[in-house]
């Protein structure tokens, strides 16, 4: 029967893909007691990658939540020369290497590089350092928040943003007490991936950071360290803290996932 | 704009711009070198055909979560993301627990091209997926049954009326999945053993040219890339732009 063949074609495929790999390493985490994993998180090293990852995970997550509603707010409210332009520039992030973008990154705010050069003697170090990491971490999330908010920016309309101003609100305040309101689910959807967006960077971040163990190292950082030095039982341990994480962003997405976008606004 | 500007387009412009900075001739000799070129050529293939085995794969696997039902189907659902949510370093240590030296399954595809490809598969799985399952959705069954009806057999019936309709959908899905397996590095880097000339990616050779301080080299490759990633862009456009007018 071509339906069951279809349907068992389907979750083979998923099971040897994604499933059986998935579940592997945390068999292998888990295989000898939850001691060896935690054992593993609580070294010196594993707790330092973990604050690090944190601290440019909240920073890009802050940046890219004021500049995407700022963005998804010009996209959806305003008409300027260039709109298009800056539309197809919000998606070049997601087409772009992660290598690349740290390549980009040393060529400008390196120390050799003009800009970074000053930054430097102004006494500001990019590259190799937590600055450089946020900057690669926004650009590989930039699009998130923009793209879960526009939509609805869109689909809200401005009426009730009209009837505050007449109403003798300032744009600030109808901004805070009308938009804000109206987009908060889609921010919540946008800011939570890109947070696993952020905590999960790898490629940027291995250019940018320099990859100094102790200093500059994350948590993807200390998986492939790890891995290389034979530490697998550290690595898989990160690997599985990691992909925890992912799991229950996609639980959270899940809720929180605009079903149709013209949701109540409260 | 401003901000844009910073983070987005003064950086990617000094790649180009470095990239260029010998001229038209040194550029073309830093993408010609035999393990930058051999890379490129690695890096399309290998896209090229996880593009199309996105297309078939991903297009039956939005087929039977549409269209069929069994038990822990929402479950499956929900799998599918589950690339996108995972870092990319522990998707591809992940496989390598799998499909490693150490294969409790004795199936050892570490550090050969297979090993690159199935790395991409998995990274690329939920593009076509997420295309082409909301018009399955919306599709309107009518039109089918009323071809059976006519006396149209299941297969006349997928390749006349419905395939028609998800094939913008599939052909953007397999576009995306297309420019993220050209720009991927997380995944393949521990899988792949990164051999020059055998297994190595272009963004993992583009690492290796930052590491040793060569980042002319690194610049013009990834010029290549980037226009790589632009004309898909583009394309995706096109396409977007032909299926609204069709409809």
């Amino acid at each position: 029967m071509p339906k069951q063949i279809l349907r068992w074609t389907a979750l083979l495929y998923l099971l040897f893909l994604l499933v059986l790999p998935v579940g592997l390493i945390a068999w292998r985490t888990f295989g000898d007691g939850l001691a060896p994993f935690l054992e593993s998180l609580s070294s010196p090293e594993a707790l330092h990658a973990f604050q690090i990852t944190f601290v440019v995970a909240l920073w890009a997550v802050a940046v890219n939540t004021v500049f995407g509603v700022g963005m998804a707010v010009l996209l959806a409210r305003h008409r300027f020369p260039g709109k298009r332009l800056l539309n197809a520039a919000i998606d070049l992030p997601l087409a772009v290497s992660p290598v690349v973008v740290g390549l980009a990154l040393i060529l400008v705010y390196g120390r050799f590089a003009p800009v970074g050069g000053w930054l430097e003697s102004v006494g500001l170090q990019v590259i190799f350092s937590t600055p450089g990491m946020v900057i690669a971490t926004v650009f590989v999330s930039l699009p998130l928040v923009v793209r879960a908010v526009e939509p609805v920016l869109n689909e809200l309309g401005t009426e009730q943003e009209q009837a505050a101003h007449t109403l003798g609100a300032g744009p600030w305040q109808a901004f805070l007490r009308i938009t804000v309101p109206g987009i908060r689910a889609a921010l919540a959807y946008g800011v939570v991936l890109c947070l696993a967006r952020a905590l999960g960077e790898y490629g940027a971040i291995a250019v940018v950071s320099g990859r100094l163990v102790g200093q500059t190292q994350t948590l993807t950082l200390f998986v492939e360290e790890r891995f290389q030095n034979f530490r697998e039982g550290d690595a898989f341990a990160a690997a599985t803290a990691l992909a925890l994480i992912a799991v229950i962003t996609l639980l959270v997405t899940k809720l929180l996932r605009p079903r149709d976008t013209g949701e109540e606004s409260r | 704009m401003i901000f844009l500007s910073l983070v987005v387009f003064i950086p990617l412009g000094a790649v180009v711009v470095r990239s260029g900075e010998g001229g038209v001739a040194a550029f073309w000799q830093a993408v010609r070198t035999p393990d930058a070129w051999a890379s490129l050529q690695l890096t399309i293939g290998a896209a090229a055909i996880v593009a199309l085995i996105n297309l078939v794969m991903g297009t039956l696997i939005a087929w039977v979560l549409v269209r069929d039902d069994f038990p822990g189907k929402s479950i499956v659902d929900a799998l599918i993301d589950l690339p996108f949510a995972l870092p990319t370093i522990v998707a591809g240590l992940v496989l390598l627990a799998l499909y490693g030296p150490k294969s409790p399954i004795g199936l050892d595809i570490a550090y050969s091209r297979t090993a690159v490809v199935v790395a991409l598969l998995f990274v690329t799985l939920p593009f076509v997926v997420r295309t082409v399952q909301p018009v399955l959705l919306e599709l309107d069954r009518e039109m089918e049954e009323a071809a059976a009806s006519l006396g149209a057999g299941p297969w006349v019936t997928f390749r006349r009326i419905i395939l028609p309709n998800l094939v913008p959908a599939m052909l953007s899905g397999t576009g995306l999945a297309f420019a993220r397996a050209i720009a991927e590095f997380g995944s393949t880097v521990l899988i792949s053993g990164n051999l020059p000339f055998k297994t190595q990616v272009s963004a993992v050779y583009i690492f290796g040219q930052i590491e040793t301080d060569n980042e002319t080299a690194a610049a013009a490759v990834a010029t290549v890339l980037l226009v790589v990633a632009l004309v898909v862009v583009i394309g995706l456009d096109l396409v977007q732009r032909w299926a609204a007018r069709r409809a």
